[in-house]
């Protein structure tokens, strides 16, 4: 009964991605010329995917929902960008790259989309440097590595603090080439509404322009989606305001199955929510775990008068502070995985020893590495994130230390794809963190960018040429086909369904409601009975949201509320997916921690018996259950192990 | 805190645009600017739903105001706003979503309006049309390489400081401020900072002559004016980008022009 066919070529583990280069079609010149590719996305993914097409001489529409390219949210990545160089001779290698990679995802991934993701990754730092990104160097001319997230190499590449922005205007860059020679055609603030597929296969897109309202139609030879992720549906997140999931769950609707719902990452060292009105949160960098040490007070009596403001952080003496992580975990202390470190924080502050107004805040304290190493050295590392920080809290965290919080970060789940990046809807591709292929149950920090870069450079233009291969008689898709006439009746009676509610409540209340369940229990920890109790209250909600929302304006216009709102409507609906994800994983597993599976520390206790394997949901229709499908994970080549961090 | 804004309000790009005033009360002042628009836009869709409160103005007025915001944290440099006559608002070296209350006087009336120049058409209220800079960067702001091209990354040495400079020009944001707050409407600190990163490294220095040419053709080309030197771009510039970046479009741009 299953459809998922993962189409892993045979052999060894490094000799797979070569063999299946070799097998699969490509298309000539002349027949790429009368292809149409259309990509939805200008991050990381998108943007390369589609420069990379045009390259090779396709006929590429691209679509984003900003005034332009450059602006997708990956733009705001700030760490850096993992490769397996082994420029520091520090015996890293592309196998361990993978296998951190597959370790990091807690055994959830699939083991040859991993390793080759490790493999390219080389190739992506050798085509930045070439197209002008400005990476950290030494004094030799050469380049510059950081360790990151407590790996113990140094592969990671940066370009100061701004790794994503400076690798976006590459992408965006190489883009904008095309673009040049007419091959890339772009639609900013342009958003997919609904993908249109004809005869089982992805034929095109309904997108809705942004500044007129125009309903459009597009069609193409194949649709690549490269949307990002969908942790927005948690309202208050590291993501921009606009990142949302409406694409990749249309795409779910039309057939796309979608995989590991319930997987989202949050991140420890987040700048804690301020008050009620507050909009996102504010990642601060994950390097600052490496001289920033951790703690709250021991006795409560002290967390409560720092939550009423009586005292001050660095009014409490070194005896009375209890460094947590320190405490809890001494071989790897404040840098063990994002995961640990975020449930350790809720730990803290659930048991009320929260250090900021909301009880919801713990320290990160620079005070010993400053007496250890001076405040010029701390300047020099941290500089740009300690302005950010007292920008935003009006705190010099040279003199006080920093209050963090965990937030929801990344997405690991996705649109399930198969070895090609081919969804289950054939000439459907699903590239960058709107997939679910290379990061399991948990990401390595620095791999996101890898990632999206992987796939559009150096994956999707080759895979995608074995479907085209067989397309090259077929013409231009045609967008008076009944199909796209269908997929727009049903967009539009969605927007006046919408504006004809005429509800009394506004969009961001819903969005803010569903936010805080999403939160409270689909969060950082997770039990059965508390996603049973999400699930009966985003229902209730989603159902208010059709009866009580108001959307002003009209359609036919700039109307930011009424983009909001359909976001929020499939928001409303993937929350519930995302629920029901986690309820059926009855497991500790990566960023997923089911209380009812934990060792008797506390920690993390997978189920590998049960649960070694992909999710995949199939939509069945409109409140009807979505079939749960299996897809197994084999590992052939690396020993699956339990993680760890408790003994030292 | 409480305060009074003068909003710019325009339909579309075709329609004649006015000042409308609000009032906005209990701000926190570690809200931000743009979570106070957030705030605003809230108490203007209730106010909208209540037949009463429309009743007593025209109905347009109670439409949220539209606003470009995306990532809030300073660097996808969608936000735009002239915030009581400067860019950004009153803070130095930021975007205006990291731009908190805090910054302002309890009670303090505050003019919101968008860019206003002729690069950028207005949209709607107070989002403009910054396309021409995407039209610029197409022009020749790119090496010219095809993925899988490249040599081993190393095989291009570049000198420390050439590729720390080269990354002080690469942080624009393509916020548009430099050319809203210039009295020329001048894009040349936009137009420098890509074309002097790309100059200062071996592999971007190839093009360099025809990129210089190309996109200054091209600013042109879009209606921006000339730059007279008068530095209020890089005053305004949320990452803090040199005009020393100009001097060297300009010297880039001469010698190429001398050699044609």
């Amino acid at each position: 009964m299953t459809k998922l066919v993962s189409h892993v070529p045979e052999g060894p583990l490094e000799q797979k991605w070569i063999s299946h280069k070799n097998n699969i079609r490509i298309v000539s010149p002349a027949n790429k010329r009368k292809l149409e590719i259309i990509v939805v996305g200008t991050g990381l993914g998108g943007a390369s995917a589609a420069a990379s097409l045009g390259e090779l001489g396709y006929n590429v529409k691209v679509f984003c929902i900003s005034d332009s390219p450059r602006r997708a949210h990956s733009i705001a990545a700030q760490g850096g960008i993992n490769a397996a160089k082994n420029y520091r001779n520090d015996n890293d290698s592309v196998y361990r790259l993978f296998h951190d990679t597959i370790k990091s995802g807690d055994y959830r991934s699939r083991e040859a989309n991993v390793y080759r993701l490790a493999e390219v990754s080389n190739n992506i730092i050798d085509h930045c440097v070439a197209q002008g990104v400005p990476f950290g160097r030494d004094y030799s001319g050469l380049l510059d590595n950081r360790s990151f997230g407590g790996g113990q190499v140094s592969r990671t590449f940066y370009a100061r603090g701004q790794t994503g922005q400076q690798l976006l205007l590459g992408a965006y860059a190489a883009l904008n080439r095309q673009v040049a020679k007419g091959r890339v055609k772009t639609y900013p603030r342009h958003e997919m509404l609904d993908l249109v597929v004809i005869e089982g296969e992805a034929k095109g897109i309904i997108a809705r322009n942004l500044v007129t309202g125009k309903i459009e139609r597009f069609g193409a030879h194949a649709v690549v989606i490269a949307t990002g992720g969908y942790g927005n549906c948690y309202f208050l997140s590291t993501y921009a305001m606009t990142c949302n999931g409406s694409a990749i769950w249309q795409c779910y609707k039309k057939g796309a199955f979608f995989a590991n719902p319930g997987f989202a990452q949050i991140h420890p060292t987040c700048i804690p929510v301020e008050g009620d009105q507050q909009s996102k949160l504010t990642l601060m960098s994950e390097s600052l775990r490496n001289d920033g040490r951790i703690w709250v007070p021991k006795k409560i009596e002290d967390a409560k008068k720092l939550q009423t403001g009586e005292i001050k952080g660095s009014q409490i003496p070194e005896e009375d502070r209890d460094y947590y992580l320190e405490r809890r975990y001494p071989a790897f202390g404040n840098l063990v995985p994002r995961d640990v470190a975020s449930r350790a924080a809720k730990e803290r502050c659930d048991a009320g020893f929260g250090v900021n107004n909301t009880g919801r805040g713990v320290f990160l304290d620079f005070s010993t590495a400053i007496e250890r190493l001076g405040k010029e050295v701390i300047e020099a590392r941290y500089g740009n994130l300690f302005q950010m920080y007292e920008k935003i809290t009006a705190v010099n965290a040279y003199e006080e230390p920093m209050m963090i919080y965990p937030a929801i970060h990344y997405t690991m789940g996705g649109i399930w794809v198969d070895y090609n990046l081919q969804t289950t809807i054939p000439g459907l591709y699903a590239i960058g963190e709107a997939n679910f292929s290379d990061h399991g149950g948990n990401r390595l920090g620095a791999s996101a960018l890898m990632q999206g870069l992987a796939d559009g450079y150096f994956i999707l233009p080759y895979t995608i040429g074995d479907y085209l291969g067989g397309k090259i008689l077929t013409p231009k898709t045609d967008t008076n086909h009944p199909a796209f006439a269908e997929a727009e009746k049903a967009i539009t009676y969605k927007i006046n369904k919408l504006f004809n509610v005429k509800g009394k409540r506004s969009v961001d209340s819903f969005h803010k409601e569903l936010g805080h369940i999403m939160w409270e229990y689909v969060g950082m920890t997770r039990n059965e009975e508390g996603l049973k109790k999400a699930i009966a209250q985003i229902r209730k909600l989603r159902k208010e949201y059709w009866e009580n929302v108001c959307v002003p304006g009209e359609n036919n216009e700039f109307n930011q509320e009424l983009e909001k709102a359909l976001r929020v409507a499939d928001f409303m609906e993937m929350g519930e997916l995302m629920a029901l994800d986690a309820l059926n994983r009855r497991e500790s597993c990566g960023g997923h921690f089911r209380e009812e599976m934990q060792t008797e520390d506390g920690e993390t206790k997978r189920d590998d018996d049960n649960f070694m394997y992909v999710s995949a949901w199939e939509f069945k229709g409109e409140d009807r259950e979505p079939v749960l499908h299996k897809e197994p994970l084999k590992f052939e080549f690396v020993k699956v192990a339990s993680r760890s961090y408790a003994k030292i | 805190m409480d305060f009074t804004l003068k909003i710019w309000r325009q339909k579309n790009a075709k329609s004649k645009g006015h000042f409308e005033t609000y009032k906005v009360k209990n701000i926190s002042p570690d809200t931000s600017f743009l979570e106070m628009l957030d705030i605003l836009n809230e108490q203007l869709i209730n106010e909208g739903i209540d037949p009463v409160a429309v009743s007593k103005g025209c109905k347009e007025k109670f439409e949220p105001v539209a606003f470009d915001h995306d990532c809030r944290e300073g660097i996808c440099g969608i936000c735009s706003l002239y915030i009581n006559g400067r860019a950004h608002g009153p803070d130095e070296e930021i975007t205006t979503c990291q731009l908190y209350m805090r910054k302002f006087k309890d009670g303090e009336t505050i003019t919101v309006e968008p860019w206003r120049t002729r690069g950028f058409p207005i949209l709607k209220d107070l989002v403009v049309d910054r396309g021409a800079f995407d039209k610029i960067l197409q022009a020749g702001g790119f090496i010219s390489v095809n993925a899988g091209n490249a040599p081993d990354a190393n095989a291009i040495l570049i000198q420390k400081e050439k590729a720390n400079e080269s990354m002080d020009a690469a942080a624009c944001v393509g916020c548009g401020a430099c050319v809203a707050t210039c009295k020329n409407g001048s894009a040349m600190l936009f137009v420098a900072s890509r074309v002097s990163s790309l100059a200062l490294l071996p592999q971007g220095k190839i093009e360099g002559a025809r990129r210089a040419k190309a996109m200054v053709a091209k600013m042109d080309e879009l209606g921006f004016g000339s730059c007279t030197n008068t530095r209020a771009c890089e005053l305004e510039c949320p990452k803090g980008i040199s005009i020393a970046h100009i001097a060297r479009l300009n010297r880039e741009f001469l010698s190429a022009k001398l050699k044609d």
